[in-house]
């Protein structure tokens, strides 16, 4: 058996932190939903995008704990997302997506 | 910045941190291309629906958002499972983590619903390109999200039996991290495959 960690300060944030993010995330969420009924007209997609992006980054960093944890996790996780986002970009320029 | 995590327990590598977490992070890494390809696919093939229905009639988007919302929620309830662990609360880490478990089960029920209402709007699995990629990704999302239930109903039992190999604070955080990763696909997958309009 070993020894369990208990009460580390420095493993994210408080819980009233956590629930603060939450609420910013579940904030953005409900964003995301308007821009569905609201005709935002060509800032439609890259605002779509942006709150999708933040809210990845949010949960990857604050819940996920990529932010306060050894960098060379996020290397390994970063590594993986970036070589399909290339993956794929190409993927789907082979196939004349983009155009 | 801090390097904690080679305090929680678990076999270490070279480098100091957990060979565990380490091991997790790797795996999940691995998942976005697994489902960088399913995405990728269904971007592909959303126009082509055939004589089927287009994503725009049968999608509900209210529904949806609110099957968002709870799996998001989710995320939080296993974020506090998590902190409770780490401060050796177990009463705490199992309320968590069973709520977190229930929001789940709530969503992939809310997925089955779905999936039963668009066979009976005439998208079916093979019914067209579309909802064949369709149901592809969203299947294999809501499997992802079936075996993180599984792990955290296990992890329960587990830990109220006391026999966790090694720490019990790192083993709910390894199913953490998995549970938030399946969460983030989902983030992704809501915006790209229901909000923007094929």
């Amino acid at each position: 058996m070993t020894t369990e960690t208990h009460s580390t300060p420095e493993h994210g944030m408080s819980n009233a932190g956590y629930v603060r993010i939450a609420a910013i995330l579940a904030a953005i969420t409900g964003l995301e939903v308007a821009t569905y009924y609201v005709d935002l007209g060509a800032l439609f997609l890259p605002a779509l995008l942006i709150m999708m992006a933040v809210k990845f980054i949010i949960v990857v960093s604050y819940f996920m704990h990529l932010k306060f944890d050894n960098k060379l996790f996020s290397w390994v996780f970063y590594a993986g997302l970036i070589l399909a986002l290339i993956v794929y970009s190409i993927f789907l320029a082979t196939f004349h997506f983009f155009s | 910045m801090t390097s904690d995590s080679h305090t929680d327990g678990g076999a270490h590598s070279s480098t100091g941190l957990s060979n565990n977490k380490l091991g997790m992070w790797l795996f999940l890494g691995s998942e976005c291309l697994l489902f960088g390809g399913l995405i990728s696919t269904y971007m592909l093939y959303r126009g082509r629906v055939g004589a089927g229905p287009r994503p725009s009639q049968v999608f509900d988007i209210p529904f949806t958002s609110v099957s968002s919302f709870v799996l998001l929620m989710s995320s939080l309830t296993m974020v506090l499972a998590v902190s409770a662990a780490h401060k050796g609360d177990d009463r705490n880490t199992y309320l968590w983590v069973t709520v977190t478990a229930l929001l789940g089960a709530t969503f992939v029920g809310g997925q089955v619903y779905e999936f039963t209402a668009f066979y009976h709007e005439g998208m079916g699995f093979t019914t067209s390109l579309f909802s064949s990629s369709f149901f592809v990704l969203t299947g294999f999302h809501g499997v992802h999200v079936t075996v993180g239930i599984i792990m955290l109903m296990s992890i329960v039992g587990i830990m109220k039996r006391s026999k966790v190999p090694g720490s019990k604070a790192e083993t709910v955080e390894m199913i953490g991290l998995y549970w938030h990763f399946v969460d983030v696909v989902w983030i992704i997958i809501f915006t790209l495959i229901y909000l923007i309009p094929a």
